[in-house]
């Protein structure tokens, strides 16, 4: 096994990406990720790779759908309001198919918002601000090694997918240090092999095939549809196959939590120091936020519990999955704080139990 | 062991979270489970800067701290504001060089270390004033071990730091309670 | 018998929806002959607009690809970086590249980007039916500015080889008219010329089709030829702003 190193969350994600085969990086600064980028210009080079500070997260995004689109395995990283900037771009790689890794460090919101860690881009991820229709699949890790194994992952479901993936990170998982561990080394596709595994790629058809051609844009509209109606199975395999999801104590549980990423920590805290009140609390924590891993809720034991709680750094977004998955059976609550500001274990404690009285 | 809880606290600059950095890679080389949060604001220099370390034997659930077994106050205003997360018996240690008055609590371990003066006369290098505040957070509050820092100092000083290491380790132990 | 006109590879044989008189015509033939010329077609790789070329694609016999509004120099640039040694060029429109584009051309020509860039100016936009461009000029009626372009309300039209060519690593910048016989002949030889600035690795290429659009302008194709010389020509001189030495010979 390889050594344990102590590594910043920002430069995990990097390195990370790095060993998965990923050799393209287009970045722009914006707290609290920008270690990315500093850690990409200085490492992607050694491993014969290209890195381009972009004017924008708008040319980033879109040297990543170039760059892609060339057969190249690309991650892009930024924060919330550089997310918001790149919606579009998130659009149209879905409508053309091509895979790129986008990593979200969020932070605070809405607008500029603040730089503290945040989860208000629940529906930013999970929905997505671009037209038309699409999903993409967005992974939420809650340690530095568990995004570290999710990137790869990622840039593998991207590939098979044909799709974006978001991880859903926070400022806290990209600003703490952990000690963890880097899986074996993937090798990145050499020009030879990118036609072969990535036979959709412009490489120049070397006038032995006919041109490619990626585009996204319909001037008939019956064709667009068909073309949809093609490629939208992928989504319902996804939605079948992908849910992934951690539980903890839900046999007897009184109470269940859903939290994801940084947050779902504290509130394991939380269950803790409920647990020795003698409240018995279960856990649900979505690894994958879309597809929302609603077959999670099918484990909770209806016969103990009576109250669900939605743990998030956000106004309630994430709730309204969750009462989608509870399917009206159980009451669903909010814990919550917004803005940048975390939640502490003892005010879910606190929360929890007025929640209880209540009800 | 139950999870240690430290916090660092001072201003920027004073190398509060390269403390709370060695302290978490003594812990990952003593084979515990570690995690290091930094606050982190716009202001580059001389804002307040504070770390937060949890080290334990089990996996770390929060890494946030809210209460804390060891605090670390580099001057005056962190003292005063985070003196109050200290658990009773918990070892408060309190950077003398900069902060010429007591601490408030009685319930606490308070080790006052003039770490600037120690650096500058016993060490001979003033730049080291971390590593005499880092040395005497190990003795006192034995969150790790005294033995392990000459692996972290080996893996964290490589290259052009290495020359630092001789001075480092003398700075660590040089604070006498 | 030897053949002493054959229609080039470089085009797909499918019909061009662009409308009769058209310029797009001329300039995709161009390129596309210089790559054949060249023997690049194979190995070519290029980004369309949006705006009236968005379906470049569909004429050009290259691997291309589309760019969201006014990004296919970040596009490029993404597939210079897996491709570095494969020539690559961008093919855009004045409301593409010198409105809502204006940032990624100039930070593709700062960095020096080793592609070329073919931007088609008619001072109009083509594609949305006739709007106000950033290089309408004052005066000039649109559906935007019925009674002209004025410089209250709407500024001076850019001039794009003009900005350009302020950056350094921009190093070969000419602006060529599609209007005559003869002209047409020159912007031929500029389209090689930029190719070689990137065989060479030279920097930055960009060559400005002065264009016409007789269908937003409310004009026959021989009279808007007419317009063109005789109110574009003055505002955007056609002329080779910047050209490297290794170039200069190439016709």
């Amino acid at each position: 096994m390889a050594e344990k190193k102590l590594m910043k969350g920002n430069e995990a994600f990097a390195a990370a990406a790095i060993n998965a085969g990923c050799r393209y990086y287009f970045g722009y600064p914006i707290t609290p990720q920008s270690e990315v980028p500093e850690y990409m210009s200085r490492e992607l080079k050694k491993a014969g790779g290209a890195f381009i500070q972009a004017e924008s997260e708008l040319g980033a995004i879109n040297m990543a759908y170039g760059a892609s689109a060339a057969g190249g395995r690309v991650l892009i990283t930024s924060s919330s309001p550089g997310i918001a900037l790149m919606q579009e771009s998130i659009g149209l790689l879905c409508s053309v198919q091509l895979p790129v890794v986008i990593i979200n460090v969020m932070r605070g919101g809405p607008g500029i918002g603040s730089i503290q860690p945040g989860q208000a881009d629940y529906n930013q991820v999970t929905r997505g601000g671009s037209n038309g229709d699409y999903h993409t699949i967005v992974l939420a890790p809650n340690s530095i090694q568990e995004a570290i194994d999710m990137i790869g992952k990622a840039f593998d479901l991207a590939d098979e997918y044909r799709n974006p993936v978001i991880i859903a990170a926070d400022g806290m998982l990209g600003q703490m240090m952990e000690p963890v561990v880097m899986p074996e080394p993937k090798a990145a596709l050499t020009e030879e092999e990118i036609p072969v595994v990535k036979p959709y790629a412009l490489t120049g058809h070397k006038n032995k095939r006919d041109r490619h051609a990626i585009n996204s844009v319909w001037l008939k509209q019956e064709l667009l549809e068909n073309y949809i109606n093609e490629y939208w199975p992928k989504y319902e395999k996804a939605e079948r196959e992908l849910q992934d999801w951690e539980s903890r104590n839900l046999e007897g549980a009184e109470v269940v939590f859903v939290a994801y990423g940084s947050t779902s920590r504290i509130a394991m805290e939380a269950m803790e120091m409920l647990a020795d009140e003698g409240i018995k609390v279960g856990l649900i924590r979505p690894k994958t936020l879309w597809p929302f891993p609603v077959n999670a809720f099918k484990e909770i034991d209806f016969n103990t519990t009576k109250h669900i709680i939605s743990v998030e750094l956000s106004q309630g977004q994430m709730i309204y999955d969750v009462k989608l998955a509870v399917e009206c059976k159980l009451p669903v609550s909010l814990i919550n704080r917004v803005g940048g500001m975390l939640l502490d274990p003892q005010e879910i404690v606190d929360r929890t139990k007025k929640i209880m009285e209540v009800k | 062991m139950a999870t240690k809880k430290v916090f660092v606290a001072g201003f920027g600059g004073q190398g509060v979270l390269l403390i709370g950095q060695m302290l978490a890679y003594a812990a990952m080389y003593e084979g515990k489970e570690a995690t290091w949060m930094p606050s982190y604001g716009p202001e580059m220099r001389g804002g307040t800067a504070n770390c937060t370390v949890c080290i334990s034997d089990k996996p770390i659930a929060s890494p946030l701290v809210t209460t804390c077994d060891v605090l670390v106050a580099m001057n005056g205003p962190s003292l005063d504001k985070f003196e109050d997360m200290l658990v009773p018996g918990g070892h408060l240690f309190v950077n003398a060089s900069v902060i010429h008055y007591k601490a408030r609590r009685t319930d606490v371990n308070v080790h006052y270390v003039d770490c600037t003066h120690i650096a500058e006369h016993e060490v001979g290098n003033g730049k080291t004033a971390n590593m005499v505040m880092l040395g005497a957070i190990i003795r006192a509050s034995g969150v790790v071990s005294l033995d392990i820092m000459d692996k972290v100092l080996a893996k964290t000083m490589t290259g052009k730091k290495e020359k630092l290491i001789p001075a480092n380790k003398t700075a660590l132990s040089a604070w006498k309670e | 018998m030897k053949p002493v006109f054959e229609y080039t590879k470089g085009m797909r044989e499918t019909e061009l929806h662009y409308c009769p008189g058209c310029t797009h015509g001329i300039a995709h033939r161009l390129i596309m002959e210089v790559l054949e010329e060249r023997g690049d077609l194979g190995n070519c790789i290029a980004v369309s607009p949006v705006g009236c070329s968005i379906v470049a694609h569909q004429y050009m016999n290259v691997d291309m690809m589309e760019s969201p509004h006014g990004r296919a120099p970040a596009v490029a640039s993404g597939i210079k970086r897996v491709h570095p040694d494969s020539p690559v060029f961008t093919y855009q429109g004045d409301g593409d590249l010198a409105s809502i584009g204006t940032n990624e051309i100039i930070h593709a020509a700062e960095r020096g980007e080793k592609f070329c860039t073919f931007f088609i100016n008619n001072a109009i936009y083509g594609m949305t039916g006739g709007q106000m461009a950033p290089t309408t000029l004052i005066g000039q009626k649109t559906t935007t500015c019925v009674d002209g372009r004025t410089i209250e309300q709407a500024g001076m039209p850019m001039r794009m080889c003009e900005l350009i060519s302020c950056q350094d690593r921009a190093v070969y910048v000419e602006r060529v008219s599609l209007d005559s016989p003869a002209n047409v002949r020159k912007a031929k030889s500029a389209i090689r010329r930029a190719f070689k600035v990137q065989d060479l690795k030279l920097g930055f290429a960009f060559v400005e089709f002065l264009s016409i659009c007789p269908t937003n302008w409310g004009l026959t194709a021989p009279k808007a030829m007419e317009w063109l010389r005789e109110n574009m020509m003055p505002y955007y001189p056609v002329k080779q702003f910047k050209c490297p030495e290794e170039v200069k010979e190439v016709k």
